[in-house]
């Protein structure tokens, strides 16, 4: 696969706030990759300053080896889908989808059948009369990919495309524009502040705080292997503690040695454990096990979740920790019940601050 | 970044606009400014001018003249208005829309109109003068009550948006803490609406300080500033001593619109898009109540307006009581006859349309461009700047900047081009802030897509922001064209003897003792306004409603 975009050390001040330090990443052709932060980490920016809607401070763009990092955005190659969806409201479906079409000097029946074509990929095409205030938010979302993809630009940009829609229809687009975008093979770049979506439709992602990257990979990379104890914390949920180096395999919580089988080198300060590796243990064959008291149980659905006081060598911590409902129900565990967990080795993972 | 086609567009439309508020409104301010510095000669005098003017003791009177009937005024109108505005948002009194309507006829009419009709209710040979009890109309009781007439639309406007912001929300929670009515009007619709008291407290004052009709009309020998300049230039072309007062009465006006802008903007941060509108309880006696005073108000207008009907059609007031269209025969009176009035509504119109033009596209660079952000700045300051300067003051310094024989624009003086322009330039802020709202309501984001897909601005401009704006184009275009029509004090010293108007007409023939007609013209200006508001609604509520379907939901 070859590189098609290219953000090299980019930099953005707003007078003297800093919004982007240092942002360097590629995207390959083809590929669908999500910008994931909290609100205010700069992935908004970043978005903007690659469509020239912001300029950048510092640093290039190059798209498809062309330097853009100087072109107005009428004279960059993308399409763009906004929150807002930015529907013009007096035109119909097939007006606002054939808005980009028109100076291309295409005749009529090129640019009817393209509407026509764009609004089947979206399964729209009984609504091609409709004003935009007739349709459903998940209907006007799919207009407004249609339109910006009709002139078949080389780049599509998402700015947080579906947070403005029910749980239910969010769901569902997910899975849609993931399958659009694999059919049709457009370079996409996605912000969103929604992990459960960056981790569902991106084939990479960049995961933004501060104005800074923080990590970039695989969705299962990214949740699996956090470098950062940002990383760790953004992503799902997780339990976060200052550790000390023992020996290579080893280290110490709150008093406690723990084995781990992380490679241990010396600047180790901080570990992630994922509240579903914790195991429930009543077997002496489990490692670094500690006992505790269940605080409270919150219930989860298929899980529940125990917020356990832990009895460490040198004092009490909560843990988060997931119990299946089945072992709770079986064996009547309530709140105030004494428990036994196993910090497994290998789910002890070792995080940069 | 490189600059795209569009940046050039709208560097060369920002300029153009940005270029005729210089020509419109800067340069002649500088004119008059310098001017009140020159002798006769134009050699520079320093202060003398000022000096002079200090050690008149009459002419510095009217500085206190025109304080006390502005503070008055403002007093008056914004307790009438403000329990006016508060039956029409906060009671559920029948007939709100009629009398919202009644109330707003006093802006359809020119200023001097209301004083007219004074005169024949209280003055002299007025039906009612026994009721002033041996004082005179011709003074301050006659400008303070003609100019509550003529201001108080304005301050009803500006509090009944006030109030109607007041958050329902907020009076959910005062009835859940089982607050007394008394206690939520002061806690809750006080607070929310004191920005728009203020503000319109602020608006009428400079309306009454600056307005020159009504007291020119029935003031007699109760001398005010902007009388004063009036008198300075056309009665003793003494120019420089006319720019010495104009400097002055510019000077309260600029701070009441420094008060006014900060004031505003603080009012705009209470409206969170949150908001929820209010809908009042039922209370049969507040209602019973409300109505009443509304019915009284309405009342008061209404014979104001029909007491210059009845003037303007009696053949020969008070003795040949007959009604005739005698006074209608305006060829046959001095002040221009019917030609004024033909005169004034193509000039009406040139100034709605052009005017209309130069705003919208002005408060959609303002508001929409992408580049040239300090430009846009620039142009929206320009844009600020009419609502300072008083129509007298901008009309007196259109003569020493456009009539000066250097000037290469001198050409314009004299023509319906220049009236045209000196009104668009006094009415523009109103205009311009009325765009910019409406503008701000459409998603910014509409340009980025269009550059997005490779289209330029003005396409989105035409095929999209227009259409969605039309309503707000209409009421900028009807708002030129009412205020053209009623308007003195701007063009009171730039028509020439094939440019004369009919509000101007009015005036003169005043002056001149026909009252009757002066009426009977004053009375044309409200026909016609009152058609064209008519026409209007019927646009808006007919033919806007087929071209406007996009917003009507049908699924």
């Amino acid at each position: 696969m070859d590189q098609y975009l290219s953000v090299k050390n980019v930099v953005k001040y707003f007078g003297k706030f800093q919004a982007l330090n240092n942002i360097n990443f590629d995207v390959n052709e083809g590929e669908f990759v999500c910008i994931l932060g909290p609100s205010g980490c700069g992935k908004t920016t970043l978005l903007r300053v690659i469509a020239g809607l912001e300029s950048q401070s510092e640093g290039t763009i190059q798209q498809n080896n062309n330097d853009i990092s100087l072109l107005p955005p009428d004279q960059r190659d993308f399409g763009i889908v906004f929150q807002s969806y930015a529907l013009f409201p007096n035109l119909t479906v097939k007006d606002n989808i054939s808005f980009g079409l028109k100076t291309r000097k295409q005749n009529r029946n090129e640019i009817d059948s393209r509407v026509d074509e764009l609004l089947k990929l979206v399964g729209l095409s009984d609504h091609i009369n409709k004003y935009s205030a007739q349709l459903s938010g998940g209907e006007q979302q799919r207009v407004a990919l249609a339109r910006a993809l009709a002139p078949s630009p080389g780049l599509l940009l998402l700015d947080e495309p579906l947070s403005a829609l029910d749980a239910k229809v969010r769901q569902h687009l997910r899975l849609e524009i993931k399958n659009l975008q694999k059919q049709l093979g457009v370079t996409t770049i996605m912000v969103t502040h929604d992990q459960e979506e960056a981790l569902t439709m991106a084939d990479r992602i960049i995961l933004m705080n501060n104005g800074v990257i923080e990590q970039e990979g695989s969705p299962q990379d990214i949740y699996s292997k956090p470098t950062t104890a940002f990383s760790a914390n953004f992503i799902g949920t997780t339990n976060l503690f200052k550790a000390k180096k023992i020996s290579s395999n080893s280290i110490e919580i709150h008093g406690s040695v723990l084995e781990c089988n992380d490679n241990i080198n010396d600047d180790v300060s901080t570990v992630t454990i994922r509240p579903e590796d914790i195991k429930i243990s009543n077997s002496g064959e489990d490692k670094n096990i500690l006992s505790g008291t269940i605080k409270e149980l919150e219930f989860l659905g298929s899980n529940i979740r125990g917020h356990i006081e832990v009895n460490f060598d040198s004092d009490k911590a909560i843990v988060l920790c997931n119990i299946a409902s089945e072992y709770i129900q079986n064996n009547n565990i309530q709140t105030n019940a004494s428990i036994n967990i196993s910090l497994q080795p290998h789910a002890i993972k070792i995080v940069k601050d | 970044m490189k600059k795209s086609r569009d940046d050039y567009l709208t560097l060369f439309f920002i300029s153009i606009i940005g270029f005729y508020i210089l020509i419109s409104l800067a340069f002649p301010m500088y004119a008059i400014l310098s001017k009140s510095f020159e002798n006769k000669d134009g050699e520079f005098i320093g202060l003398e001018n000022y000096q002079s003017y200090f050690e008149n003791s009459s002419l510095v009177y009217s500085i206190y003249n025109s304080l006390f009937v502005s503070i008055v005024t403002m007093v008056i109108t914004i307790s009438l208005a403000f329990v006016f505005a508060y039956a029409l948002t906060k009671s559920r009194m029948a007939g709100k829309g009629v009398f919202r309507s009644i109330a707003m006829i006093p802006i359809l009419v020119p200023s001097l109109l209301s004083g007219i009709s004074l005169i024949y209710l209280f003055g002299k040979q007025g039906i009612f003068r026994e009721l002033l009890m041996g004082y005179e109309i011709y003074g301050p009781i006659g400008i303070i009550i003609a100019e509550v007439f003529y201001t108080f639309p304005h301050a009803l406007l500006i509090i009944v948006t006030a109030l109607s912001i007041g958050d329902a929300r907020l009076y959910e929670a005062a009835k859940v803490l089982r607050s007394k009515s008394i206690r939520t009007f002061f806690t809750v619709t006080l607070p929310s609406a004191k920005y728009g008291v203020i503000s319109a407290a602020f608006v009428v004052f400079t309306l009454v300080i600056t307005d020159f009709g009504i007291p020119k009309v029935i003031g007699g020998n109760y001398n005010v500033l902007a009388v004063d300049v009036y008198k300075q230039v056309i009665g003793q072309q003494n120019f420089e001593m006319g720019a010495v007062v104009s400097m002055v009465l510019v000077f309260p006006a600029l701070i009441a619109f420094a008060v006014d802008r900060i004031v505003q903007r603080k009012q705009v941060a209470i409206l969170t898009s949150r908001s929820v509108v209010h809908e009042p309880n039922e209370s049969k006696t507040f209602d019973r109540i409300m109505f009443g005073y509304c019915s009284l108000i309405s009342a008061l207008i209404l014979t104001i307006l029909g007491m210059c009907l009845y003037a303007s059609l009696v053949t020969f007031w008070p003795y040949n009581l007959t009604l005739s269209l005698k006074n209608y025969q305006f060829d046959l009176m001095d002040g221009g006859g019917w030609d004024s009035y033909y005169n004034s509504i193509r000039m009406a119109s040139y100034t709605a349309v052009f005017g209309t033009i130069a705003v919208f596209a002005g408060a959609y660079f303002v508001e929409k461009a992408r580049s040239l952000k300090t430009g846009r700045s620039i142009l929206h300051l320009l844009s600020m700047m009419p609502m300072a300067i008083p129509g007298l003051v901008l009309g007196l310094a259109y003569i020493f900047f456009f009539n000066h024989p250097d000037n290469p624009l001198n050409f314009l003086y004299g023509t319906m081009a220049i009236l045209v322009i000196c009104t668009i330039t006094h009415f523009y802020t109103v205009s311009h802030l009325t765009a910019l709202t409406s503008l701000k309501q459409i998603d910014n984001e509409f340009e980025h897509v269009s550059s997005s897909l490779k289209q330029p601005f003005y396409k989105t401009f035409f095929r999209v922001t227009v259409p969605i704006s039309l309503p707000a184009i209409f009421e900028i275009g009807i708002y030129f064209f009412v205020n053209a029509m009623t308007t003195v004090s701007a063009v009171v010293f730039l028509y020439s003897s094939k440019t004369t108007l009919a509000s101007v007409a009015v005036l003169n023939m005043d002056d001149a003792g026909d009252i009757a007609p002066a009426a009977a013209m004053g009375m044309m200006i409200f026909y016609t306004n009152a058609a064209v508001r008519i026409v209007y609604v019927l646009i808006t509520k007919k033919i806007l409603v087929r071209f406007q379907n996009w917003r009507v939901k049908t699924t």
